[in-house]
């Protein structure tokens, strides 16, 4: 990307051709293909920016998502924080690098262990990056209750996860995210676990998190309509490639890839006059990662296809306006 | 508004639980024409589950009042011992997809079977008439063919969706209540999905009632809208008055919950938690979340009518 405003802050963390893949075996025959999840993503993220990366299940999000936090190797690629190789890091470089990184899951119910108490959860990240005393901890536990708004304290310390509201659960989340001070946070789809006016509750939270503590935010999710309260950049991903970046207006209000406009029209908005038309939807599924269609990916969907260049080649990424990139040939110069 | 389907007055489910009775369903009215659909909007735990299982007599043990009228076509419900019930009106005149219906198929049983079998039971037909008919809904539905001999773990979760949907159409009911039908797929799922029923509402005769908490895709659909709090509908009215101007406080909040896609409208929360259907607040159900509540407020509203709409809220009087 070029310079601009937004890459005067520095990037800290580069996510650079980055592969993800994972080995098919059939027995007695080893590995006889792979699934592509992410294949060939490049990105910058920026100290205190909120990016989204959207997608359908199964379009690589949640493996680029696990790639970032540790927990999957790229087979080529990598990420990079603060100018240190992930893959280089040991375990205890690991650890560090896991201390900035908070992970908001998606279920917040199955993310908290059942038989600990909220106290007890929020004090397990301490104990494991070794904050040895006690008060200390403690102090530290209400003051991140005091952030994600659970008060009063006193009476959510005890508590267990069952004993709590949907809302209130992914608030201890965002809590034991939060715990150790990170500057990253990735939050897998933080909402649509839950009702309307909780969602918006917790995405206002966040909000007011990154702000306060100039946090960067890795939001990923399904659901374009959350991101424009939430995001400054868009990345939209199909079958493990990314078909279309740029700020969050422009791409909202003048979407360039077939798929994100397809994405967009698929999105409902409150009106009655919806019941009267029927949707214009793309045909088929998502492809196969294992077998994924030669050329642009979105090809056989694609009402714009060029023959003989879409499904022969797949296309690079051209620039339409300022910090605004699609990977599709029809914006070809 | 077209012919009266189904007239529902006052209807209430309570379960008995060992902390005491829970009204799940309150003194529900609400009533749906011929090749209608009415969207039942509400939040986790208003009871609007159990508002579909007391339609469809699918009641657990602990039930400790069930009481009210369900009329279909003139004919009452309630009076029906539970195996006319059984007989004549479940998956015969009424049939349900199930909340994460794509999670309720038989894993192994091939998805042709369990489309037809509602035809074996109900019509006493033969299983090569049942898998014709099966056939026909799956061709309704947009569902290839050749998918009759496939299991569900072979087919993906919209077509998963479509399957259970079949289902329910098979025995040509007049009534589909249909429970978060698409609040676990993907966007071009969801509105696939809701182009197919869409397509179902205009070719066959069919009304369906549409549970959901979701209002932007609920308006995919609705012709009819009501709205409900702690186990009582506080609004109802159509479809094309509800949505652009709710009337209940209750409403009007939910609406401004909604994200938008464009424009710069802050989006709003409800403070506060919805009460325990154990025992919820005397007076209107809503007043201690309420920004426009007043003295009024704690004698329970009477539903007032206003402009063809109706609204439970002292603010109408």
């Amino acid at each position: 990307m070029t310079e601009t405003a937004v890459d005067k802050r520095d990037a800290f963390l580069r996510i650079n051709n980055l592969h993800v893949w994972f080995e098919l075996r059939r027995f007695g025959f080893g590995v006889v293909g792979h699934v592509k999840a992410v294949d060939d993503v490049t990105f910058d993220l920026h100290r205190g920016e909120a990016i989204a990366i959207v997608g359908e299940s199964g379009c690589g999000k949640s493996s680029l998502m696990k790639t970032i936090l540790g927990l999957h190797k790229p087979v080529k690629g990598e990420v990079s924080f603060e100018g240190k190789r992930l893959s280089e890091l040991d375990r205890k470089g690991l650890r560090w690098y896991r201390a900035h990184v908070g992970y908001v899951q998606q279920d917040p119910y199955g993310a908290l262990p059942p038989f600990m108490t909220v106290q007890r959860i929020l004090e397990e990240p301490l104990i494991v990056h070794g904050v040895k005393d006690r008060a200390e901890r403690e102090a530290r536990v209400r003051r991140v209750l005091e952030e994600v708004k659970m008060h009063p304290v006193d009476d959510f310390l005890g508590k267990f996860p069952h004993m709590l509201s949907g809302g209130q659960q992914q608030r201890v989340v965002i809590a034991r995210a939060m715990i150790l001070e990170p500057q990253i946070i990735v939050a897998d789809e933080p909402v649509s676990m839950l009702d309307a006016s909780v969602r918006v509750e917790i995405l206002k939270l966040l909000r007011g998190l990154q702000e306060a503590h100039n946090l960067a935010v890795i939001y990923i999710t399904h659901d374009l309509s959350t991101v424009r309260y939430f995001s400054e950049r868009i990345f939209v991903m199909y079958a493990g490639k990314i078909v279309e970046k740029g700020r969050v207006d422009d791409l909202l209000n003048q979407p360039l890839h077939p798929y994100t406009r397809a994405l967009l029209t698929g999105t409902s908005e409150p009106d009655a006059r919806n019941a009267l038309t029927y949707k214009e939807v793309p045909p088929g599924e998502p492809p196969s990662l294992v077998t994924p269609p030669p050329g642009c990916r979105y090809h056989p969907r694609c009402p714009h296809v060029i023959a003989g260049l879409c499904d022969v080649q797949a296309p690079p990424e051209f620039q339409r306006e300022k910090d605004h990139l699609t990977a599709c040939w029809l914006y070809k110069e | 508004m077209a012919s009266t389907l189904l007239k529902i007055q006052d209807l209430v489910l309570h379960f008995s639980t060992m902390r005491g009775p829970v009204q799940a369903v309150d003194k529900v009215s609400f009533d749906l024409g011929h090749k209608q659909a009415v969207v039942i909007l509400g939040e986790s735990g208003c009871g609007k589950s159990s508002l579909a299982k007391a339609i469809l007599r699918l009641l657990p043990r602990n039930v400790a009042e069930y009481k009210g009228s369900i009329v279909l076509d003139g004919i009452e419900l309630m009076t029906l011992s539970d195996e006319e019930f059984r007989q004549n009106v479940r998956w015969v005149r009424i049939s349900m997809v199930p909340q994460a219906a794509m999670n309720s198929l038989n894993p192994v049983l091939k998805v042709g079977d369990q489309v037809a079998e509602p035809m074996l039971v109900h019509h006493g037909v033969d299983k090569a008439a049942a898998m014709e008919q099966a056939k026909k809904m799956f061709e309704h539905v947009g569902v290839p063919v050749d998918f009759l001999h496939r299991y569900a773990f072979e087919l993906s979760g919209g077509m998963r969706q479509r399957v259970a949907i079949a289902m329910a159409l098979v025995t040509a009911p007049a009534l589909i209540i249909l429970d978060e039908p698409t609040s676990a797929l993907d966007v071009l799922t969801q509105a696939n999905i809701f182009n197919v029923l869409k397509r179902i509402k205009k070719e066959l005769e069919i009304s369906f009632i549409l549970i959901t908490h979701d209002i932007a895709t609920s308006s995919e659909l609705a012709d009819r809208v009501a709205v409900m709090y702690a186990g009582q509908i506080v609004e109802t009215g159509d479809a094309m008055d509800f949505f652009p101007a709710p009337l209940h406080p209750y409403s009007q909040k939910l609406m401004a919950s909604v994200p938008r896609l464009h424009g710069n409208k802050e989006l709003e929360f409800i403070t506060g938690q919805p009460p325990s259907l154990l025992n919820p607040p005397t007076g209107c159900r809503f007043a201690p979340r309420c920004e426009k509540r007043f003295s009024r407020c704690d004698e329970e509203p009477p539903v007032f009518e206003r402009d063809g709409r109706q609204v439970k809220c002292w603010l109408y009087a």
